[in-house]
């Protein structure tokens, strides 16, 4: 079964718990700016927004990579970069249409999300449930069944 | 470890910043943050000095758990010798600026002389330079704030800085931090100003990376988040209601003081409370209370982000206004709200929007004008002051009106930037002010409620309750349940409440843990993060070290027993209606017994056996 990350902004806070033990998991340092999860905060909205790579099937970043540094995990299906391979070209991060592909100045390479090899730390640690790692097939399933209960107010729900 | 053992000292009188090492013999006494910075306040700078003066020194502070993933790891705190007080003043913040300063790699910034021109400090990691800041003087905080960001195109980089209240010479002005969080209390801001500092910008990316034991810190956090999550006020309470959560009930126990103190019970609570502050509004459906927010690492989330109503008379024509930003807390709609008589939600909330953008203390500004309005009820101020405003409690529209002239600055701006207890000197009212020290009184009225006014009389930095929580205890049975009324123990309670505060506060901690959290939640990871010995007896004995410390450094800029009391009408004028009608404070009581359990003389002075079992 594979498995995605899900993530409800309507539920994070900003405490970034989550850019710390991506961080820490990855560079053995308390050091958001290593995080390859950001949040975003919308201040005058009164809005976070935790953001991450969504580990694309047919993968941009990939697919631009001029020397292969980028391959799947066939364990849990995220674009893994391999540091041996990467150049620093950075022309994965204009493919990527979506920015969560980055070049991290303290290594020369690109960085992204690799699911912590199917433990992600960032989920783990979100007190709020904001980011889960859920069945792939379920994705988009939990908007669903609020749109569900809008329309048949009186439902309670279960799947 | 976790300190980052660097201390970063900027002389802005000759424009240099260089690096030394943390003195670590007294990290190992007084932990970090409130604690160390105290020491290196009381080594380095002349108790009896002017506040103000180029002599004092300013201070931002990490804790050894600032920045990591223990929750609640986003304070830091401001040390100085306070201009509103002449005493030892720290005033504590969350929000992202204290973890960005230790992810740059330092442990303190210690401030001193005074620029001849403004100035900002940059500091990207390890690259620290003083910037002109010419051009950001008068400014907000919030335009500080914005402008920063545009010129250094930083979008990560976190801002401390100070509006144009603390420019004007307001004493109470806070340093304001990511737009709306505040180290708010004793004028900390007014001696950035002093120095000709504006603003403090930081970019970090140097990662703490350095916990003494790291899987056995992982655990003791993970066990301390575990027992946040379960617990009914940090899990349940504070994320839903925020603070707030007090109005209705602090009201309902007869412990709310109302306009200025005369009265105990406010009929307007519920209008200004956290239920009322989730309440759909008429015009747009919304409720006040946008979401709640956390500060950085903090896995509870008790900060409130509200919208005033749009069409609210505060706001209507003020798109800069009718966004989202920091909402009220229960101190501030206590003192903007209760304390004046004004039970107009929106009205507080646009108040409190502009504490947050010119930086000035709500606790202090909204009880100094409590007093004003007082003054103007008796007739000792009138409209030829107030340029016409009608400042009569209960009025929101004078509130607003003369919080908008304050910001702006003028004569009564100055006059009302002195704090309660200089206003009401010059006017001929001193008794009217409710302060301790010269520091104005928060949300819960010491006739009602017992323990906290002993707490209040005998804090370092003046009226406080951030210095010895004993509502914990007596309203909410937090960790055991003491009557509001009764004298018997509260010496020992307030004892116990301030030294493990002291404490926390010199962690990196938000004393808000300790709802759900008892020492021996927190010692231990320390413990796992520090090297040394961080069990729970050594950590109560280094807090009992910092009250003494900070009680020391009091002593010798001029306090004596004589400043450890309260305001005659919480002595004298009994409550007159409620659930506690007819009681009055009975500090008399509690004084004698809290100097002999602190280990003090009677005269409330340090003995050299005292000092000696502290290492002071």
């Amino acid at each position: 079964m594979q498995k995605s990350l899900h993530i409800d902004p309507g539920k994070c806070t900003g405490c970034l718990q989550c850019e710390m033990a991506c961080s820490y998991e990855h560079t053995g340092t308390f050091n958001p700016s290593r995080s390859y999860i950001k949040v975003f905060t919308f201040h005058h909205e009164g809005r976070f927004a935790p953001y991450t790579c969504t580990q694309c099937d047919e993968a941009w970043c990939m697919r631009a990579c001029p020397v292969d540094a980028i391959s799947v995990d066939m364990a849990t299906g995220a674009k893994v970069v391999s540091d041996d391979k990467c150049v620093g070209c950075k022309v994965c991060t204009i493919a990527c249409p979506f920015g969560t592909i980055n070049y991290s100045q303290a290594t020369g390479k690109v960085v992204k999300c690799d699911l912590c090899g199917g433990d992600p730390q960032c989920a783990a640690a979100c007190p709020t449930s904001a980011i889960t790692y859920v069945d792939a097939d379920w994705t988009g399933y939990d908007r669903m069944m609020a749109s569900a209960a809008k329309s048949l107010p009186s439902a309670e729900a279960t799947a | 470890m976790s300190w980052t053992r660097n201390v970063l000292r900027v002389d802005l009188s000759k424009g240099s910043c260089t690096s030394e090492p943390l003195n670590m013999e007294w990290a190992k006494l007084y932990l970090g943050q409130r604690g160390l910075a105290s020491k290196y306040l009381s080594e380095e700078v002349d108790p009896k000095c002017d506040p103000l003066g180029p002599e004092n020194k300013f201070i931002m502070t990490t804790g050894p758990l600032t920045g990591t993933m223990a929750s609640t790891s986003g304070r830091y705190s401001c040390v100085t010798k306070g201009p509103l007080t002449g005493a030892i003043a720290c005033s504590n913040s969350g929000g992202y600026f204290g973890a960005e300063l230790k992810n740059a790699g330092w442990d303190m910034i210690i401030f001193e002389g005074k620029s001849d021109k403004p100035v900002y400090l940059l500091l990207q990691d390890d690259k620290a330079e003083l910037r002109d800041a010419t051009h950001l003087w008068g400014k907000t905080a919030w335009e500080t704030d914005d402008i920063i960001h545009a010129t250094h195109q930083e979008p990560q980089m976190r801002i401390a800085t100070i509006g144009r209240t603390a420019e004007n010479g307001c004493l109470y002005a806070a340093v304001i931090n990511d737009k709306h969080r505040a180290a708010g209390r004793s004028g900390v801001g007014t001696v950035m100003a002093s120095k000709n500092l504006k603003a403090v910008a930081v970019r970090g990316t140097q990662g703490i990376g350095n916990v003494e034991d790291a899987n056995a810190f992982m655990q003791a956090t993970n066990d301390g988040k575990a027992v946040l999550a379960e617990n009914a006020v940090t899990g349940q309470g504070l994320p839903a209601f925020g603070t707030q959560v007090l109005m209705n009930v602090i009201n309902g126990i007869g412990g709310l003081p109302a306009r200025n103190m005369r009265d105990v019970g406010f009929e307007g609570a519920e209008h200004i409370s956290a239920e009322a502050m989730a309440e759909p509004r008429a015009s747009d459906g919304k409720p006040n209370l946008t979401t709640n927010a956390a500060c950085f690492g903090c896995t509870i989330a008790c900060g409130r982000i509200s919208t005033v109503d749009p069409t609210h008379f505060s706001v209507k024509d003020k798109p800069q206004y009718q966004g989202a930003s920091g909402g009220l807390e229960y101190e501030a709609a206590w003192a903007l709200g209760a304390d004046t008589g004004v039970d107009d939600l929106d009205a507080l909330t646009y108040v409190n929007f502009l504490c947050n953008e010119d930086g000035m203390d709500p606790i202090t500004y909204g009880a100094t004008v409590a007093a004003a309005m007082e003054m103007f009820e008796d007739g000792n101020i009138t409209t030829e002051h107030t340029g016409g405003i009608e400042l009569t409690f209960g009025n929101a529209e004078a509130f607003v009106a003369i919080t908008e002239q304050f910001c702006q600055g003028g004569t009564f701006a100055e006059d009302l930037g002195l704090g309660s207890k200089r206003l009401t000197e010059k006017y001929g009212r001193p008794e009217l002010s409710m302060t301790v020290k010269g520091q104005e009184f928060p949300a819960y009225d010491p006739r009602g409620i017992q323990g906290i006014g002993l707490n209040y009389a005998t804090s370092n930095r003046g009226a406080c309750h951030l210095r010895g929580y004993t509502i914990a205890s007596e309203v909410l049975g937090i960790p055991v349940k003491t009557e509001l009324n009764d004298t018997d123990g509260k010496p020992e309670l307030v004892k116990a409440f301030q030294d493990a505060t002291a404490l926390v506060d010199s962690s990196g901690l938000c004393i808000f843990t300790t709802f759900a959290w008892g020492m021996d939640n927190i010692a231990p990871q320390i413990d796992a993060a520090c090297e040394g010995d961080w069990s729970v007896e050594n950590c109560l004995e280094v807090g009992e070290r910092v009250w003494n410390m900070e009680r020391l450094f009091n002593e010798a800029a001029g306090f004596t027993a004589d400043d450890d009391k309260l305001p005659k009408r919480l002595l004298e004028e009994a409550i007159k209606d409620g659930p506690t009608k007819g009681q009055v404070n009975r500090l008399g009581e509690m004084l004698p017994k809290y100097y002999e359990v602190r280990g003090w003389t009677a005269d409330g002075k340090i003995p050299e056996e005292t000092r000696k079992r502290l290492s002071l």
